[in-house]
């Protein structure tokens, strides 16, 4: 297994250094504009991948994880079978932790900011904007809080059942704690005091065009009843770099509604990449944590009363987005 | 013998099926307890104090059971489930039989039935929650129509909660049995390859059959009304139960699945149909906790000794019989299957 691991960071190591003199051949001719930009940028990023290769920081040590691992089992009802009652298998997620940290510090290079704001323990809701066409933005939120928080949490994210039906997708969302979104799942899950991860514009969130890229759609109100009734805070989180790693030019409505899927997007690259544009590209990920918020009220009130509390998170998020759009450089870096 | 205790007369419906013989057996060993079966079935190796009536719950001699006995308990196990059955004696059978009963209970002021439905009613979705309570919705015939009959026997035993409030009925719905009984999911597990759906691995709940046994006993207790679902100790992916069962699943891509499972019905290799493949997909996992707290149900064996139950080759007296009922073409006769 470590030696597999250690070829395929060799290997990954030669193509990361191929790439940056490739690169720095494209500097030199010096191109102006964007593209130019971009080729920096790039370049900067490969540069980073190999000094994190070549340093083998990316990798948490050994004893490190282990820690890390027997913490979250400490605080977990688990069955003699090694899964919890949503199908969670801690086990499972050990097996995959290298590719997790590969897309987290690799891939993506997500920077985090203020992630001690998550409690350590207890109840929590973990609400954040969603972008990006395939939900990498939960993953490195997820990903983050494990690798990047000490101690650290487990996160149970609320996933579109659409997302649950599918064949592979589906099972590994669910091996890793990822439940489908059903307010009676949450309900059961907070009053086992977990951090329940909800993206609150669902579907409309994530399949968003290149042209509305960071601006918040519609946020549903399901999470905030819930939060009321639950007497749970609120942890706001702003997700910036997911909107580029796909570029979405629109959304081909009727067929997605003839096959019944969330979304279908229309991705220009697929003209040069085919389906290779759906892959996400190595864009930098930064996840903003705000102040945990505490609402408190009639989880059955008004819709225009419960909009209230809800527009608070929003704009909560909608300024931590802003932060983040003002603090990067570029894309890729 | 003033101070003696009434004698208590329990009638069994299905007493010759697995989980009716595991019942009986247990019943008959209380003192002061007459059991009585009915069943078309011949029930074997019977001990000499069970009185066993080989009738047809839709005929009119199986009045004369409750006219000349003072019931105390119905236990109603004799519900069809085979997908292999003619869909009308199927729903006759299930329906017509199951509201004899009930009325029978309110003529004859038996004080309370106990009727096993089946977690089965549920149905797999996949934005089922985690949970099922017993007050979710039965679903299972939006993709699997053959359950439509065990879902109105379910509901019918509900209406009594207000038609009759003075007698007592008990519904409940047990996860999938495994042992001796001839169920779809004991069926699946001795299989030499049960089919999987690649990419799909949904919770499974699992529970021997001696423990429904325990629920069924502890639901008879005076004063319990309401529906229970009775589940054993833990939920576990599917593909680890076949595991458990010492088997390699055999994986079919989902698109052409229920094509090749049709197939494999018509030819009599696969007793599964197709609509039920949507098990293999998504979980249907039952809160077992109301049973739980009120019928103080608290499942004793462990999954792996339901699997091993369920494996064991010898398995009862009736499969002998139900082989040869099968040859002589005596099928429809002898095919009460119970599965919840």
């Amino acid at each position: 297994m470590d030696r597999r691991l250690d070829q395929a960071q060799e290997r990954i190591e030669r193509i990361a250094n191929a790439a940056w003199q490739q690169l720095a051949v494209a500097d030199d001719v010096r191109r102006r504009g964007l593209p130019a930009r971009i080729a920096r940028e790039v370049r900067e990023a490969a540069g980073e991948v190999r000094d994190l290769l070549q340093s083998g920081s990316w990798r948490m040590p050994e004893p490190e994880l282990r820690r890390r691992v027997d913490h979250l089992l400490a605080n977990m009802n688990l069955n003699e079978f090694g899964v919890d009652a949503f199908g969670f298998s801690p086990n499972y997620v050990a097996k995959v932790i290298p590719v997790i940290e590969a897309i987290h510090r690799l891939w993506f290079r997500a920077e985090v900011y203020d992630i001690e704001r998550v409690p350590a323990f207890g109840r929590c809701l973990l609400i954040a904007n969603h972008s990006g066409q395939l939900p990498f933005d939960g993953m490195v939120i997820g990903s983050s809080l494990l690798l990047d928080r000490d101690p650290p949490r487990m996160v149970r994210g609320m996933v579109e059942k659409f997302a649950i039906s599918l064949p592979v997708f589906g099972t590994l969302c669910m091996r890793c704690g990822q439940i489908t979104g059903l307010p009676d799942n949450c309900r059961r899950l907070l009053a086992d005091e977990e951090a329940v991860m909800v993206f609150p514009e669902g579907a409309h969130g994530i399949a968003k065009p290149f042209s509305q890229r960071y601006k918040l759609t519609r946020f549903g109100h399901g999470f905030m009843r819930l939060a009321l009734e639950t007497q749970t805070p609120i942890v706001p989180i702003a997700v910036v770099g997911a909107e580029e790693q796909i570029i979405n030019a629109g959304n081909f409505e009727l067929l997605a509604k003839l096959l019944s899927t969330p979304s279908i997007p229309l991705p220009p690259l697929a003209l040069l990449l085919g389906p290779l544009a759906m892959m996400p590209m190595p864009v930098k990920y930064r996840v903003y944590y705000g102040e945990p918020m505490q609402f408190e009220g009639d989880p059955n009130d008004d819709d225009a009363v419960i909009a209230r509390k809800v527009g608070e998170v929003r704009g909560a998020i909608e300024s931590m987005v802003a932060r983040g759009l003002r603090e990067r450089r570029g894309y890729f870096v | 013998m003033a101070g003696r205790r009434k004698r208590t007369t329990v009638v069994i419906t299905g007493i010759a099926g697995r989980l009716g013989q595991l019942l009986a057996r247990r019943l008959h060993r209380q003192v002061d307890t007459q059991v009585i079966g009915i069943d078309r079935r011949a029930f074997h190796r019977r001990p000499k104090d069970i009185e066993h009536n080989r009738i047809d719950l839709r005929r009119k001699a199986a009045e004369d059971i409750f006219r000349t006995h003072n019931v105390d308990v119905i236990f109603h196990l004799g519900l069809m489930h085979n997908p292999r059955q003619d869909q009308g004696e199927h729903f006759s059978w299930n329906i017509i039989g199951t509201q004899r009963l009930l009325e029978f209970a309110a003529r004859y002021q038996v004080p309370k039935v106990v009727l096993i439905s089946s977690g089965d009613v549920y149905g797999p979705q996949v934005d089922n929650p985690a949970f099922l309570s017993e007050d979710a919705p039965l679903l299972a015939a939006q993709r699997f129509a053959a359950i439509r009959d065990l879902i109105a026997v379910d509901m019918m035993a509900q209406s009594y909660f207000w038609k009759m409030p003075e007698l007592e009925t008990v519904v409940l719905r047990p996860a999938h049995i495994l042992g001796g009984v001839r169920n779809a999911m004991s069926n699946y597990l001795r299989m030499p390859h049960p089919p999987t759906l690649f990419g799909y691995d949904p919770l499974m709940q699992v529970i021997h059959e001696e423990d429904v046994v325990s629920a069924i006993v502890a639901a008879a207790r005076p004063g319990l009304r309401g529906v229970f679902n009775v589940v054993g100790p833990s939920a576990l992916p599917l593909r680890q139960l076949i595991a458990a069962a010492g088997k390699t699943p055999l994986d079919l891509p989902h698109p052409i699945a229920p094509m090749i499972a049709r197939r494999a019905w018509t030819l009599r290799l696969l007793d599964i149909p197709a609509a039920e493949l949507d098990w293999l997909r998504f979980a249907a996992t039952l809160d077992g906790s109301r049973a739980r707290e009120q019928l103080g149900f608290e499942a004793v064996y462990s999954v792996r000794d339901a699997v091993a139950a369920a494996l064991r080759r010898s398995v009862f007296e009736g499969e002998a019989d139900f082989v040869r009922l099968k040859s002589n073409a005596d099928f429809a006769a002898a095919d009460v299957a119970h599965r919840p």
